[in-house]
């Protein structure tokens, strides 16, 4: 089967550690081709015409762009690989899911490059905004072990690569996550247990190296 | 069915909603349509929707559900015989879903942009946009719509956006029909369906709220 499936991928995308383990979880075999963001492939071209960005899944030739909608497809199209389905199957339960995936998109990925990528005032802006928005996630976490419930699902795919993120949020915004939301961290390390998780995510320092290295070559520009 | 209670939190022309509103009224649907106050947000909408106090909001028995695109895939799994707007292949639907995504970051943006600038930036968002629409006249082809021999998922998703046309065009000073003539073709096809024209709001309307807003926002060319 590896060789109908392939992701384009690049190791410190959040974006792609949703598919990746999105395809852990099912036990889903792919051959992964780390992409070159300053020299993209004429098959990343080919295949995502209008974002040029990874991640893309590439299953029997055909792509499929955006991670929310990748992780989604990848649901409908190996429902019975795992022993639950990633999204529920109550169409309410199901758009609750989607919502709170959707709010770390609109949320979470905006503040936290204000907060890690910015100074002065817009950057502690950013970082009240993402303590609001974390305490909001930890809100609807509540005492349940996943945002999905009993079982791991979309909304714990959608939030928890973003935790490569937070020795950077926490060094450069100079705040403790823990402190702010002990929960979502316990929630963290619970996911981290599993090992489509642990695989799937780069050691949080060396997000931090890369993310300052971008963040100096944007502002040597 | 006569034990349903939907109710539409709405605004007359907020494109986001006029989606919900063709597709309610695609599949036959009754439901009561609560215009709101987008100014002096109304108590029920801050209790329905406490996270983004936006809208549209779907109340369906008394359970709210918020964000179009996951009202739309919620309305289409709740009653699924009449219109389906998603296909029922798992590639399919992702290729439906990007492209509503493509309109809801892009069309609405760029769309948003052309009233709310002048000069320079004005024209850059003026090429950009077209550019947009193109890709979105790529992808209708020779269909007689995005959904093949009926509306789907991306018309209903874009349909509420080509109300803006009209005004766009006035405001931007250019033909959206030169460049899209099959897309201008197809908005007019599709507004010869009730479930369409009686959705959506009427394009001098929009125009008018346009000007109100560019006197609102101070912006004279």
């Amino acid at each position: 089967m590896a060789d109908e499936l392939v992701l384009l991928d690049f190791w410190h995308s959040p974006f792609a550690m949703r598919v990746r383990i999105a395809l852990a979880e099912k036990g889903i075999e792919y051959e992964s081709r780390e992409e070159d963001l300053s020299n993209k492939s004429s098959l990343l071209l080919k295949m995502n015409p209008v974002y040029k960005q990874i991640p893309v899944l590439i299953h029997r030739g055909r792509p499929v762009c955006e991670s929310l909608i990748i992780v989604e497809y990848i649901d409908e199209v190996w429902p019975h690989k795992s022993p639950l389905r990633l999204l529920p199957s109550s169409p309410y339960d199901k758009a609750n899911a989607m919502f709170w995936a959707d709010y770390v998109d609109k949320k979470i990925y905006p503040s936290g490059k204000l907060v890690w990528g910015a100074t002065g005032e817009v950057q502690e802006a950013a970082k009240k905004e993402m303590i609001e928005n974390l305490k909001e996630l930890e809100g609807e976490l509540g005492d349940k072990p996943y945002f999905g419930g009993e079982s791991f699902g979309f909304t714990d795919v959608a939030l928890i690569p973003f935790y490569t993120w937070f020795y950077a949020l926490e060094t450069c915004g100079d705040f403790s996550i823990i402190e702010e939301c002990p929960k979502l961290v316990a929630w963290t390390k619970r996911c981290m247990q599993r090992e489509s998780v642990s695989k799937s995510l780069p050691d949080q320092y060396k997000v931090y190296c890369f993310l300052m290295e971008l963040k100096n070559k944007f502002e040597a520009k | 069915m006569e034990n349903e209670e939907v109710v539409l939190l709405s605004f007359w022309a907020c494109t986001f909603a006029g989606k919900v509103r063709v597709a309610l009224a695609e599949k036959g649907i009754e439901y009561k349509s609560m215009e709101q106050d987008m100014v002096t947000k109304g108590d029920l909408l801050l209790k329905m929707n406490p996270v983004h106090k936006k809208i549209p909001v779907l109340i369906h028995n008394g359970k709210p559900i918020c964000e179009s695109q996951i009202i739309l895939q919620y309305i289409d799994e709740i009653w699924p015989h009449k219109s389906p707007l998603l296909p029922l292949d798992p590639h399919q639907r992702a290729v439906a879903r990007f492209w509503a995504d493509f309109i809801d970051t892009k069309i609405c943006e760029l769309g948003k942009k052309i009233w709310k600038t002048k000069g320079e930036e004005k024209e850059a968002v003026k090429k950009e946009f077209m550019e947009s629409l193109k890709l979105l006249e790529g992808e209708l082809g020779d269909k007689p719509y995005f959904g093949g021999e009926n509306l789907g998922y991306v018309d209903v998703s874009l349909l509420p956006f080509s109300c803006w046309f009209y005004a766009q065009e006035k405001v931007g000073d250019f033909s959206i029909e030169t460049d899209c003539p099959k897309l201008i073709a197809w908005t007019t096809r599709c507004m010869e369906k009730d479930s369409v024209s009686r959705s959506l709001p009427d394009q001098q309307k929009i125009y008018r709220f346009v000007l109100g807003l560019r006197k609102l926002f101070g912006v004279e060319e």
